[in-house]
């Protein structure tokens, strides 16, 4: 069972007169509880994808099934609801909100749900998932007040609190030293074997991407290997 | 319920940065503080100024009796004796818009005092109820006479300060008495100086009687007409108090004897009638009920003209009200400007607030927060920031005001139209003003913002 499916995927960006392909007809497809790494260089297209894989840009043209729909031609609003209804993000810097509290950080996209969580609720919800990250002493602690792997901890728990099917890691450890950078994709391996979460971890590193179980790599907009499990299996 | 976690999120984003916000909300504390002080303390002048207008006698109404005509020739306003101290009671009775009204009987006489004399500029007979139209109730010295002195033809007199200082010079005038025409007159009281009246003339030169006493004893006796004025008062016998009746030193004169001795005829007439109206807006509806009412106790056909003329003081009314616009147009475009000033300072600030906040922007963005949630989380905040502003400037506004009145004695009032107008006002700048960073803040890329540096 596939979670996501992309058919032909173009992306163009328009510079004034010069028009600019990034992405040039890509096909890949990632199963329900798999652990993939994208790899690529910078200016391979890498970036321009993982922002369409998270709904935060659309393809040109193409299809993008996610989780049994077609959003390639989803409006801004209808992609910031399915954002917060199916995807995590987790990224290089954190992007932790200064001076508030590690709760109130995860708690923050319950805030922007379809229906209204209970104020109440939001703060058990938010214990939950920092709790379940290993950061149970820290919930009143400011993002000042925790060291980088800390940080990322509350990214992952902010990032897992909606319940998502697609955990969207960008560089999640680019900004970590390697010992707090193997507890970091300890914790995502853990969570993909545990719960079954599709995780997408977006990265340059191949110590990183050896964490993956598959590895999709691209260069100048195309899938060099790895756009699907078959062809992965194929390789090992 | 989404209204109210909008405002939970503004609350906790202008936490994050108290000093910022009570810095960018300074602009409106400023603002509003300036429109309530200045509100305030011009409302105080300006009632102070009404106050000043009112007892120059902008609302007065002077009530002359009209033209008559006699073998073909016109004797002018004045002429006709039909105003009578009863229309004057009747146009404060039966008035509403009327708050005092007084008859008025013209003479001239010279006042003298020991070897001092002086033709007072007015010499008016009058009842008390004079000094409360022309706002006059405050004496120097000693009282007003009184309506019994009215009804008893009192010789008692209250006089101006010109009066005064002419015939006393100096030494106490009140139980003094002074002759007008022979006629004997107790001081009372004496007035308040008032100095000129708008045309120049000395209104402290003045002498104030009952008008019975006036019309009776100085005026009847100065007019060649009447030599003999018997009044009814002392016409009448106490034979019941008295009985049995002397002998009657003359006997009844029969009614042919009547007829061709005529009585004079005791005229109750009046020259005038100072009416007060309630205030400046009701001096219209005033004329109009003393016209009523005097046309019914006239007796005068609807067809016919009026035998009355009644005149207001048009141009003192008008001097005022423009006084009250100037003085409220121009509050109001101070506080336009001070408001718009601090609109500015906080679009300003909201504006860097927006560009230092993008990347946070850009993860409300990125973990579902449509463009409608970034717009109105920003425009509550701006509101939020302006309503804070508005109450602090409020309370400042008020103490200022409070500390004006303590220190420089000023008369301020409070305006609850100006503290319901500061808040709205604030909470107006606030969308007017934040809208356009909120709305900006809305259209960024998600992407581009998560990526900003």
């Amino acid at each position: 069972m596939e979670l996501l499916e992309l058919h032909d995927v173009c992306k163009t960006y328009h510079l004034g007169e010069m028009d600019l392909q990034v992405l040039k007809g890509v096909t890949l497809s990632v199963g329900k509880g798999e652990l993939v790494a994208l790899m690529g260089a910078s200016g391979s297209g890498k970036s321009t994808l993982m922002n369409i894989l998270g709904c935060l840009d659309h393809p040109s043209s193409g299809e993008y099934w996610l989780d049994g729909q077609e959003i390639s031609g989803a409006s801004a609003n209808e992609r910031a609801r399915l954002r917060n209804r199916l995807i995590g993000f987790v990224f290089q810097s954190f992007n932790l909100l200064a001076r508030t509290s590690a709760l109130d950080n995860v708690s923050m996209p319950l805030t922007y749900g379809e229906e209204y969580v209970h104020e109440q609720e939001m703060k058990t919800r938010a214990t939950e998932m920092l709790r379940k990250v290993g950061l149970a002493d820290r919930m009143d602690h400011q993002p000042s007040q925790l060291s980088g792997g800390q940080q990322q901890r509350v990214a992952i728990a902010r990032s897992l609190i909606n319940r998502p099917r697609l955990l969207l890691a960008d560089e999640p450890t680019g900004n970590l030293d390697s010992r707090t950078s193997q507890e970091i994709l300890q914790m995502l391996r853990d969570l993909n074997e545990a719960e079954g979460l599709t995780i997408i971890l977006v990265t340059h590193d191949p110590n990183v991407a050896q964490h993956a179980k598959r590895v999709i790599r691209i260069r100048d907009g195309l899938i060099e290997s790895g756009s699907d499990r078959s062809s992965q299996e194929k390789q090992t | 319920m989404r209204v109210y976690r909008t405002f939970k999120t503004a609350m906790r984003a202008l936490r994050r940065n108290v000093m910022r916000a009570a810095l960018t909300t300074l602009g409106i504390v400023i603002g509003v503080a300036a429109v309530i002080a200045m509100m305030e303390i011009g409302n105080g002048s300006s009632r102070a100024i009404q106050h000043t207008i009112a007892t120059m006698g902008a609302y007065n109404l002077m009530v002359f009796p009209g033209n008559s005509l006699l073998a073909g020739i016109s004797t002018g306003t004045g002429g006709s004796m039909r105003l009578s101290p009863g229309d004057a009671e009747a146009i404060l009775t039966d008035c509403p818009s009327v708050t005092a009204a007084a008859p008025v009987v013209f003479a001239r006489a010279q006042a003298v005092y020991n070897n001092l004399n002086w033709q007072p500029g007015s010499l008016y007979g009058t009842t008390p109820a004079f000094l409360e139209v022309r706002d006059w109730s405050d004496m120097a010295e000693g009282n007003p006479f009184t309506e019994r002195d009215v009804r008893n033809t009192s010789k008692v007199c209250v006089i101006g300060k010109t009066i005064e200082k002419m015939l006393f010079q100096g030494e106490p005038a009140v139980g003094k008495e002074i002759r007008l025409m022979n006629v004997n007159f107790k001081v009372v009281g004496v007035l308040k100086a008032k100095g000129a009246n708008m045309m120049g003339a000395d209104q402290d030169d003045i002498i104030l009687a009952p008008w019975t006493t006036i019309k009776y004893r100085v005026s009847a006796s100065s007019s060649s007409a009447s030599g003999t004025v018997t009044t009814t008062t002392t016409t009448v016998l106490p034979s019941a108090v008295y009985p049995p009746a002397p002998a009657s030193l003359y006997s009844v004169p029969s009614s042919v004897q009547q007829a061709d001795t005529p009585q004079p005829v005791r005229f109750a007439n009046v020259n005038q009638i100072v009416v007060s109206a309630r205030s400046a807006g009701e001096v219209q509806s005033a004329i109009d009920e003393i016209t009523g009412l005097l046309r019914e106790r006239h007796h005068i056909r609807h067809d016919m003209p009026e035998d009355f003329t009644i005149r207001d003081m048009t141009e003192m009314v008008r001097t005022m009200s423009s006084t009250t616009e100037l003085m409220t147009t121009l509050l109001l475009i101070v506080a336009a400007i001070s408001l718009v000033v601090g609109g500015v300072g906080i679009m300003n600030i909201m504006l860097v607030s927006v560009t230092e906040r993008t990347r946070e922007i850009g993860l409300r963005m990125a973990v579902g927060a449509q463009p409608g949630d970034i717009l109105h989380q920003f425009l509550m905040e701006a509101i939020v920031l302006c309503l804070i502003g508005g109450a602090v400037g409020i309370a400042l506004g008020r103490a200022t005001s409070i500390l004006v009145r303590l220190i420089k004695h000023w008369p301020t009032a409070v305006s609850v139209g100006a503290i319901v107008v500061a808040v709205a006002v604030s909470a107006l700048v606030g969308v007017l003003f934040g809208f356009y960073p909120a709305w900006k803040a809305s259209r960024l890329d998600p992407i581009d913002a998560l990526r900003y540096e």
